[in-house]
């Protein structure tokens, strides 16, 4: 009798162990970040911003606790492929998430599609990435869907002659083709461009172009980082402004994180983009506090950090929905079409390619009574898809 | 020459430890199962250094650009893969075709001049080829990288897994076979050439050696090796992007090679497996800061001694050696 | 025509004199001391930092910066010259490539921890911001003032070395150690400080570059080509040829890019390689 009563007993308990095991069993996110060598920065930044969204939304979801496991990708796509297998294989993440750069998020694509693991692009820009995989989807944005709303508002603005200058990597020309595309079909005229070199200390030449061509305005993308600062410093010294060439650019030139390296250069300088940190609303305002109590005040959250902001919010909203159970089909299924209420306005997850839908923001940079830069919205365009898919 | 080598030199017979290294590291797949994509890359890597030991050890010339032939053998088994032809060693014949022809061809700027100078051309070489690589967009991808490759299975039965188990085997295969033929030839006449050629090259001449057609042979034998393991690279990785011809990445080799140390044949391998283990672990441990621990090693293991850290291995060897042996000489 | 020519020889020459600025450094310690020095881009930025720190920061005047980063990079060089050089030595080139190397990635994480990995602000006063029309050519004030100084510079650091006792003490030491030293030369102490002076001017250098290359933690590895590059071609043996080769260097970059921006970024490695070939020995030789 106590026999039986003894193996109930232990059974019962075996029972209870295992189930408040796997209740347990923390919601791992792999985070394949750049945190170091060129694009340091961007790992940073997104990694604080994933944190900052812990520090708001707590970090239990669905009954399981959430860790972030960071792995750095030194820039190399290789070494990117590498650490996200060992972060399947070893630490069995749920989620797959980060990448700054296009190769990192296009060596990891085959990965996902294979372990059938949901893969969220915090930041990375170039349009093909999304069709790389059905397990992909992005909540940053992409070049060619920020730079037509900026092609079409330079057109209603008068400028009909433009100069274009580009880094010469992926996103570079896609920015490049999709400017030109927008801007001849409604009757703009393309002066000349012009495609730097990604290691480019000295845009002296290149300036020096443009202002031989005389044109109304030059578009402009380059890197966030010393490339833009570099840029706007020679801009502004050559007096191109004073020339009467007016600089029209994507947000990444005058991205909020290193607007404060380039002096008074950039004031007035038109942007689109999809995220500034002078953006008005609540939903900003909580993420801006939360960014500067785990990053600290020495440097601002930029569109990267807010990505991650964004992505967090996603993953946590598939969790709760799957109550904890992590399936790749079915978080792919809540994915899709998912609405984001986010520190940059609305954003919605277009369930056909899986890409932003989001408003682009036309900017001016101002400096506003605290003394800093920003880039301050005065027109936006709603709903703006990838203009070519 | 150390000693140790001299005598693998006259004798050819393999000693205790080559065979057990190999046996060690063909029983990865039970020893280190959830690391095996980071044991490929350092097998891959080991054979990039060995490539560099050829040049730089064995030859003495010193070239911070010869990511520029594992590059053009990644580029070159890439292309063949997304072209449709995913069957793996035609990929490697391929690469190491392009790359040896491309090493030929850059072996007569690169034989002039001392040091420094070899140095910079070495580098320029590569830095022209990896801004070319960005340019021609349409053949590599530019810089978002070469995408659609499909590889096919390995001898048509072995897929490549997410587990990197078949990556490992490959690359191992590929790796040990490679290894085993340049061990011939650095004990033959061939490679005992070259050794003198790196320790006195007027003395060669003056002995009648073809020096100048030496140098450019074993010139164009190292970017064939450096061109199958870009090739390995990028057939286990299922992708190529550009920093496959960085400074970046011929900057890391030659670190790795130092570290194992040069001119030992294994010095490639054992450098690779500690500077990547190292910069791994250090690396989960602090995602952010971990190039200042990795850097401290690395001062650390110069002023441990020369020769790196197989030298230093070798040097404890023969120092237990001589320990054994020395009672049975006292009388 | 003739102006856009005028423009860019100014601006080519100028940034040549910036190459030459920071890169003298390495010429100075390699050629003089045959020592490898791959953490030269660490000293640099040092210089870098100390800049923006003494302008933001502790609100020194712009020039006044420029010597304290010249100083503090310097004395940083007798620091590690006492604690690390000094038993490297002897070593061969690949060690002492290996523990330069190991010091750069220490560095490289030290600056990234202090400062963060993004771009440091920098503002240059006001007289040195902005153009001047001469001739009908617009030139830049700032790199108007890096060749004044790089120029000032070089006639100082050949004063010095031609001169000076102590220069003819470093010509001796270079030349014939052994006999300097029997000589009463204390050959230990005069690379002491010819490697501290390396080092200031490469902080110096880098100071003066913020302006246009930037600075953040990445910067020794960004730019540890151009200081090869620099150094290689111009030869090891005296200023002149780093010089000549620095400023070759900045036009033909400069003019490439202006005139023919599709092959832009080949122009300076092409360049070099073909200098390289031609002559091996570097620009400016004694061999």
């Amino acid at each position: 009798m106590l026999k039986h009563y003894l193996k109930l007993l232990v059974s019962a308990a075996a029972f209870l162990i295992a189930a408040t095991a796997s209740a347990q069993e923390p919601l791992k996110i792999g985070m394949v970040l750049e945190m170091s060598g060129a694009f340091a920065d961007f790992g940073m930044q997104m990694m604080n911003g994933a944190r900052a969204y812990m520090k708001v939304h707590g970090d239990t979801v669905a009954g399981r606790k959430v860790e972030l496991i960071v792995r750095d990708t030194t820039g190399v796509p290789d070494v990117a492929k590498r650490v996200a297998q060992e972060l399947v294989t070893n630490d069995k993440v749920d989620f797959l998430a980060g990448f700054g750069l296009t190769p990192s998020a296009l060596a990891v694509a085959s990965l996902a599609s294979e372990a059938k693991k949901p893969m969220i692009v915090m930041n990375a820009a170039t349009s093909i990435i999304t069709t790389r995989s059905p397990y992909i989807a992005r909540v940053s944005f992409t070049l060619p869907q920020v730079t037509a709303p900026l092609a079409t508002w330079a057109i209603k603005n008068g400028i009909t002659k433009a100069y274009t200058l580009v880094a010469d990597y992926g996103p570079g020309i896609d920015a490049e083709t999709q400017f030109k595309k927008t801007f001849t079909a409604a009757g703009g005229q393309i002066l000349g461009d012009v495609r730097t070199p990604m290691r480019n200390p000295e845009f002296a030449p290149f300036l020096q172009r443009i202002k031989d061509a005389r044109p109304q305005a030059v578009f402009v993308f380059l890197p966030a980082g010393e490339q833009a600062v570099g840029f706007m410093k020679g801009f502004a010294e050559r007096e191109l402004d004073k020339a009467g060439v007016k600089l029209i650019a994507t947000g990444d030139v005058t991205e909020d994180g290193v607007i404060e390296a380039m002096g008074d250069a950039p004031l007035g300088v038109i942007t689109t983009q999809h995220y500034s940190v002078a953006h008005d609303s609540a939903q900003n305002r909580v993420f801006l506090k939360a960014y500067a109590e785990v990053a600290g005040t020495a440097q601002r959250a930029n569109f990267m950090a807010v990505g991650a902001w964004d992505g967090m919010a996603a993953m946590y909203e598939v969790a709760r929905r799957l109550n904890g159970k992590i399936d790749g089909d079915k978080a792919m299924d809540i994915l899709k079409g998912l609405k984001i209420d986010s520190p940059r306005g609305p954003l919605v997850i277009d369930p056909a390619t899986r890409d932003p839908i989001e408003t682009i923001y036309v900017r001016r940079v101002e400096r506003l009574k605290d003394g800093k830069l920003y880039n301050v919205e005065f027109d936006q365009f709603l709903n703006v898809k990838d203009p070519n898919k | 020459m150390s000693p140790a080598t001299a005598h693998q030199a006259t004798t050819g017979r393999a000693p205790v430890a080559e065979i057990v290294f190999w046996l060690v590291l063909a029983a990865g797949f039970w020893l280190w199962p959830s690391y095996l994509p980071l044991a490929s890359q350092v097998l891959i890597a080991g054979l990039f250094a060995l490539s560099l030991d050829l040049v730089l050890g064995y030859a003495g010339i010193v070239s911070l650009g010869h990511a520029a032939y594992f590059g053009v053998g990644a580029y070159a088994a890439g292309v063949l893969s997304k072209l449709g032809w995913g069957e793996p060693f035609s990929g490697l014949l391929l690469a190491a075709l392009c790359a040896g022809v491309t090493g030929f061809l850059t072996s007569f700027l690169v034989v002039r001049g001392k040091d420094l100078t070899r140095l910079m051309v070495t580098t320029g070489i590569g830095l022209l080829l990896f801004e070319l690589a960005n340019r021609l967009t349409d053949i590599t991808g530019g810089n978002d990288g070469l995408i659609g490759m499909e590889m096919s299975p390995v001898l048509g039965a072995f897929r490549f897994d997410m587990y990197g188990k078949v990556a490992y085997g490959y690359s191992l295969a590929v790796t040990f076979v490679l290894f085993l033929v340049m061990r011939r030839l650095v004990n033959s006449p061939f490679g005992l050439s070259l050794r003198g050629i790196r320790d006195n090259p007027g003395r060669m001449l003056a002995l009648g050696y073809p020096v100048h057609r030496r140098l450019i042979a074993m010139y164009t034998l190292a970017s064939v090796y450096a061109g199958i393991a870009g090739a390995l690279l990028a057939q286990t990785t299922q992708f190529v992007g550009t920093d496959v011809l960085s400074f970046n990445r011929s900057a890391e080799l030659m670190v790795m090679l130092i570290v194992g140390g040069t001119g030992m044949l294994y010095g490639g391998l054992v450098g690779a497996a500690v500077f990547m283990v190292a910069h791994h672990y250090l690396s989960g441990i602090n995602p952010t800061y971990w190039q200042f621990w990795l850097g401290a090693f690395l001062i650390a293991i110069v002023m441990f001694g020369r020769d790196g850290v197989l030298g230093a291995c070798m040097r404890l060897a023969r120092a237990w050696r001589t320990r054994i042996a020395k009672p049975a000489a006292e009388p | 025509m003739i102006t856009s020519l005028l423009g860019v020889l100014f601006d080519g020459l100028a940034y040549g004199m910036l190459l030459f600025l920071i890169s003298v450094g390495l010429s100075v310690t390699l050629g003089l001391m045959n020592f490898i020095n791959l953490a030269h881009g660490a000293f640099a930025m040092l210089g870098g930092y100390v800049c923006v720190l003494a302008l933001q920061r502790w609100g020194l005047p712009f020039l006044v910066v420029l010597p304290v980063a010249f100083v503090i990079s310097a004395l940083a060089g007798l620091l590690l010259e006492r604690v690390l050089y000094r038993y490297l030595y002897r070593r061969s080139h690949l060690d002492q490539v290996l523990a330069t190397i190991g010091l750069t990635f220490m560095a490289i994480a030290a600056a990234s921890y202090f400062f963060g990995p993004m771009q440091q602000p920098l503002q240059v006063p006001r007289f040195l911001s902005g153009q001047v029309s001469v001739l009908g050519v617009d030139l830049n004030i700032y790199r108007g003032f890096l060749l004044a100084v790089g120029a000032a510079l070089t006639v100082a650091l050949t004063l010095a070395l031609e001169r000076t006792r102590f220069g003819a003490s470093v010509r001796a030491a270079v030349d014939r150690p052994r006999v300097a030293e029997a000589l009463g030369i204390r050959v230990g102490l005069v690379f002491q400080v010819t490697f501290a002076v390396g080092c200031g001017l490469a902080g110096l250098g880098g100071a003066l570059g913020v302006q246009v290359l930037g600075l953040d933690p990445a910067f020794p590895l960004k730019f540890i080509v151009y200081f090869l590059l620099v150094v290689a071609v111009g030869g090891t043996s005296g200023l002149k040829g780093p010089l000549y080769a620095a400023l070759l260097l900045g036009v033909i970059d400069v003019a490439g890019k202006y005139y023919v921006p599709q092959i832009g970024a080949f122009i300076i490695y092409a360049m070099m390689v073909i200098l390289l070939v031609l002559r091996p020995q570097g620009l400016v030789s004694r061999r």
